[in-house]
């Protein structure tokens, strides 16, 4: 199953770095997202869009994770020749992850 | 001192929606009133038309705004803080008197600045972003520091009803209204964390209300066309529920709060402001009603030594072409479209290759936005067996002067009688591109102050 049959995500920017939050509709979800959804799984699954590290932040208070991506805007916002110079649409990229049904 | 205030936010970006802090101003039932109109490269940009004409460089919806809701704002006591004072906020704040004059009504409106550090800085320092002396990135053209709460609680100490500001931090224009009515003190970090994590969830607007969330088939939001923007309750606790209008359209849930919670931050410990260094690990948030979300929680530490400086620079010149193409073969068409113009470039446009600093070729509708196709082949590879029904090709190229700009759009064009068969709706477009790269500062050289004005 594809990873936006369970959680959302929403893409943030700051300067060349792209912010992606991951939150299962259900809360329930959170442990086994943070078990499933690796840093090295997202790294592989971005591999053509994210250039820099990828720091995964846990957030247990909210039930969400948070996928910080280095060098993610081709040269970054101001300066990309991207059509979507923000990468406001990259949130679904990450919810196209493959993932096992849990 | 007051246990409660209700603070709106009627604006997250310059070009937002007119009406819905119109409706905020109406039913409400509000103290303040936000908007926040400045993004990363407005003010770059603000700062332009300033040089063009000195009465200039404010935000160019401000007419507009303040037409519409001053007559609000008097009749209800309602005090409006905004930063769309952009590069000239004492421009701004004579404009906004201008207006309440002729309309009648008695205001008293701050510009607030001191943000304007371009004559100060080094240019020789370093960018955050490249590491690089700031005059590698481009000829200077604007610098200004995030400010904090320190000249919006001085206008709001004198009474101020209308206050405008140049470039502050966004939390910022939320949490001095907290501060002033509270009696929180500044040195209280840990109000000042939370705080800032309220004016976090406001100050992009319809971001909580179910804008930049709906999704029809998982996320279904009602009344979109009308979507009401947010308010807060905030406590003197620090404690805030989250809320709008009745009536409106849109949603506030867990959801939108926790998608906005955790939009734009790069560390969840440490998300730095002028005014504080917010924990957002420590946040709770908890549905309390039909459209209610209560936040408790977040916390926070001592503020950093120096502010943040968005410096902006003359990067290039964009010029796009793009043309599509419809129905069977529509990829492998606009693939041939997209082989011509790169052969054109390599052979005629620019065989020198220093024309165009940069080339992007992009087939909307197949690999434009997200760059990839995750592992589905090429275009070349796959337009045997796979096409979409329509398929865009999109050029860019970055240049050093508009007129070498404009190439790639002739070129792509010229596609409607030398391209493949069935190109239609061509665009062309050239635009100069405002780079910005960030410098630190140190607090002493900055000094936030403010003017009054009445009218």
């Amino acid at each position: 199953m594809k990873l936006y049959e369970i959680a959302h995500s929403r893409a943030g920017d700051k300067g060349p770095i792209s912010t992606l939050s991951l939150i299962p509709f259900d809360e329930k979800d959170y442990d086994w997202l943070c078990r499933t959804v690796t840093v090295d799984k997202v790294k592989a699954h971005l591999q053509n869009i994210v250039s820099g590290d990828i720091i995964r932040y846990e957030m247990p208070n909210v039930a969400a994770l948070l996928f910080v991506c280095y060098d993610a805007l081709m040269s970054g916002v101001t300066t990309s020749l991207a059509l979507d110079t923000h990468g406001k649409a990259l949130s679904y990229a990450l919810l196209e992850l493959e993932i096992d049904e849990p | 001192m007051k246990q409660r205030i209700r603070i709106g936010c009627g604006a997250g970006f310059s070009g937002d929606r007119l009406d819905p802090s119109v409706i905020l101003a109406k039913e409400g039932d509000l103290d303040y009133l936000i908007l926040e109109c400045l993004a990363e490269r407005t003010i770059a940009l603000a700062q332009k038309r300033k040089r063009q004409d000195p009465n200039k460089g404010y935000d160019p919806l401000l007419e507009r705004r303040v037409t519409s809701l001053l007559p609000l704002l008097v009749e209800k006591g309602i005090r409006l803080i905004t930063n769309m004072g952009a590069a000239n906020p004492i421009a701004a704040a004579k404009k906004v008197v201008e207006i309440a004059q002729n309309l009648g009504l008695k205001v008293k409106v701050a510009a607030v600045y001191g943000d304007d550090v371009f004559d100060d800085i080094d240019p020789s320092v370093s960018a955050m972003e490249t590491g690089k002396p700031l005059t590698a990135s481009g000829e200077l053209i604007s610098a200004n520091a995030y400010l904090g709460v320190e000249g919006i609680l001085d206008a709001l100490n004198n009474n101020a009803q209308i206050i405008i500001t140049g470039r502050v931090a966004d939390p910022s224009l939320c949490l001095a209204p907290m501060i002033y009515d509270l009696g929180w003190s500044e040195n209280n970090y840990d109000l000042m964390g939370k705080g800032t994590v309220i004016g976090h969830l406001l100050e992009c607007a319809g971001h909580i209300t179910g804008g930049y969330f709906a999704d029809p088939i998982k996320k279904p939001v009602e009344g979109m066309d009308s979507l009401g923007h947010p308010f807060a309750d905030v406590f003197a606790d620090g404690s805030a529920v989250i809320s709008k209008v009745a009536g409106t359209g849109g949603i506030v849930n867990l959801q939108t709060a926790k998608e906005q919670l955790l939009y734009e931050v790069i560390n969840p410990y440490e998300y730095i402001t002028p005014d504080v260094v917010a924990d957002f690990t420590t946040v709770r948030l908890a549905e309390v009603g039909a459209h209610q979300v209560r936040v408790t929680g977040g916390t926070g530490k001592v503020k950093p030594p120096s502010y943040k400086v968005s410096v902006g620079y003359k990067a290039f010149y964009l010029g796009e072409g793009e043309i599509s193409y419809a129905g069977p073969h529509a990829l492998a068409r606009a693939q041939l479209a997209g082989d011509i113009i790169e052969r054109r470039i390599r052979s005629l446009v620019a065989p020198q290759g220093d024309v165009f600093q940069d080339v992007r070729i992009d087939y909307i509708g197949w690999n434009a936005v997200h760059r990839t196709t995750f592992g589905t082949p090429s275009p070349k590879e796959s337009y045997q067996t796979v096409s979409p029904p329509e398929v865009r090709l999109r050029v860019a190229v970055k240049a050093k002067t508009p007129e070498e700009a404009a190439l790639i759009g002739e070129e792509v064009e010229a596609l409607y009688t030398n391209g493949p068969a069935g190109g239609g709706g061509v665009r062309k477009y050239v635009n100069e591109i405002i780079g910005i790269v960030s410098v630190l500062m140190d607090r002493s050289h900055i000094s936030p102050k403010i003017s009054l004005f009445e009218s």
